[in-house]
């Protein structure tokens, strides 16, 4: 691995070293591609490795095995030839493959043939009452301060909602000595009717033992709340309790200093999209996400989206999508032919296909309760411009066109997030109140600058004699 | 409210946060810092102004933005800390020119 000086023309550039980066540009390295890897984090691991190069022993031993088989993946990328950027915020991909990104406040560019868009995921929203309190965080949140700075929540911790992070995170932050006064679990029991479906292929799985065992951990210590179906935070200037409510039972109030929300996790959106990248609708993940096919290719020729950026399936699966991805783009810039393509990633593919089935249990297990995707009153939703959900259903009782109108109409999803807060919630609100398909109703269109860049930033780039003639008037 | 629950061999910085002087870790994001000294407010929002505090820690929600060297709306959470910072937590809008 190399870090500088950068070349301005590459054969591959991944964007994203976590997981599916890593294990991409090292694979392309390996197979004679000239690669460079841009991601937006200090130190490479995405969010699930996050700080896996520098973390302490200690942290490691709270973290669990599974955080520390990422430093297979970052030794993989060290021992390759391929170009490392870190602290590099790609903001712009031109048609053209010119990829703009932040480093250090100058941005920079760089050319590639063809592009491995591994941007991973990000916390679905959890839009509840108080959500914007300071105090409530994402549970992943809580996750990248253990993983990163060694911070384990003190006072009264509450936890909430559903999916398999909720468990990881709390059994995480027992080990790391960190106590827990409630988790408030909002899985609904009408769930496990569909799961059980799916239920045989999970527990053949690796993460079945996995995820048992983990869950048995976490119960033998904390107090754990089921089938909440109100939640609400409360507090002034700070969050100071935790309100929840099963079925029609009186509202239960407990103080709380940190409350950590969880709800499941979606891939981002924003680079494919803004690329034109051809997106779908998952209705069994309940998000959207690029159009790929088996290698990773989109609707566009010279991009592949890989890892949980192309469909939720955690971090195993996302290293081998990512080596995957690496090898078609080796055949397809004629490094190697398909046979050797097909033979090399035959135990991937095979892989990846029978994990992906496993995490059907999963997907449907913990699948979201509506009230807590569509909210109600003054629930803020788009959290940058303070927009309640009150005013985004009455201006779709009016018959607002759809989400891209809503911007226009109340600014929601135009402020610095970009809609990565609100996106989903503005589309699950619009076919709520249809009663369609959010499929139907669409997202935002997300355009570029996909990151919040100033004019002094964008004009520090070298734009060449070719740019400048097209704009000075001779 | 967080703790430290190992010292990790790192060195040492000292930052500037509205004034008060901070000793936290070099590993350390701005927002992670501010957390470690008790701090989970980092803002007023735009609209009504009440108190905001980092939300995602991952770049994507833009709750931690706070003023860093002079310059505004930066994320807390993506910057690292550096001796010398020096950090204001960030009132409203952004203004012109910061």
């Amino acid at each position: 691995m190399t870090t500088q000086p950068l070349r301005d023309r590459y054969d591959l550039a991944v964007i994203g070293a976590g997981p599916a980066g890593l294990a991409a540009a090292a694979t392309a390295a390996r197979l004679g591609l000239s690669t460079v890897l841009l991601d937006e984090q200090p130190s490479p691991g995405g969010q699930i490795y996050r700080g896996i190069a520098e973390a302490a022993a200690a942290t490691r031993a709270a973290l669990g095995a599974d955080y520390r088989h990422g430093q297979t993946l970052v030794d993989g990328l060290a021992s390759s030839k391929a170009d490392y950027v870190a602290g590099a915020t790609v903001f712009d991909i031109s048609p053209a493959s010119r990829i703009a990104f932040l480093s250090g406040g100058h941005a920079r560019a760089v050319s590639a043939q063809r592009i491995i868009v591994a941007t991973g995921g990000q916390e679905r929203p959890f839009p509840i009452e108080g959500w914007t309190l300071p105090g409530v965080m994402t549970a992943g949140a809580a996750q990248i301060l253990l993983k990163q700075a060694d911070l384990v929540p003190s006072g009264r911790v509450v936890l909430a909602g559903t999916g398999p992070l909720l468990w990881l995170l709390a059994a995480q932050i027992l080990r790391a000595g960190g106590t827990i006064d409630a988790i408030l679990e909002t899985t609904e029991r009408r769930n496990w009717r569909v799961a059980l479906r799916h239920l045989p292929r999970f527990l053949a799985s690796a993460y079945a033992a996995k995820g048992l065992a983990l869950l048995a951990e976490v119960r033998r210590k904390v107090r754990v709340v089921s089938g909440v179906s109100h939640l609400r935070a409360v507090g002034g200037v700070g969050l100071e309790g935790v309100a929840y409510r099963i079925g029609g039972a009186t509202e239960t109030v407990i103080p709380a200093d940190t409350l950590l929300l969880h709800q499941g996790v979606v891939p981002s959106l924003h680079l494919p999209d803004a690329l034109g990248c051809s997106i779908m609708w998952n209705s069994l993940q309940r998000a959207f996400q690029p159009e790929v096919d088996d290698w990773g290719a989109t609707s566009l020729d010279h991009i592949a989206v890989a890892g949980d950026g192309s469909g939720i399936g955690g971090a195993q699966s996302a290293a081998r999508r990512g080596r995957i991805a690496a090898l078609d783009a080796a055949f397809r810039l004629g490094l190697i032919d398909q046979p050797s393509r097909d033979h090399a990633a035959q135990r991937d593919l095979k892989a990846l296909a029978r994990d992906l089935k496993a995490r059907r249990f999963l997907d449907v297990l913990y699948d979201p309760p509506e009230q807590f995707r569509v909210p109600t009153g003054d629930t803020i939703v788009c959290r940058c411009e303070e927009v309640s959900a009150r005013r985004i259903e009455a201006v779709i009782a009016q018959g607002v066109l759809g989400p891209n109108q809503i911007k226009f109409f109340m600014r929601c999803g135009m402020g610095p997030c970009q809609g990565r807060l609100c996106g989903l919630t503005v589309t699950e609100m619009f076919a709520a109140g249809r009663g369609v398909s959010p499929a139907e109703v669409g997202h935002y269109r997300l355009r570029t600058p996909i990151k919040p860049v100033t004019i002094a930033e964008m004009a520090s780039l070298p734009f060449g004699a070719h740019a400048d003639k097209a704009v000075v008037r001779l | 409210m967080f703790r430290r629950f190992t010292d990790r061999p790192v060195p040492d910085v000292t930052i500037l946060v509205d004034g008060a002087r901070i000793t936290t870790k070099a590993s350390d994001s701005v927002a992670a810092a501010m957390f470690a000294a008790g701090m989970s407010s980092c803002r007023s929002t735009v609209v009504e102004g009440r108190a905001r505090g980092p939300y995602c820690m991952m770049g994507v929600c833009f709750d931690c933005l706070v003023v860093i060297d002079g310059v505004g709306s930066r994320q807390g959470c993506m910057t690292r800390v550096r001796d010398g910072m020096v950090v204001e937590t960030q009132d409203g809008r952004r203004e012109l020119g910061r």
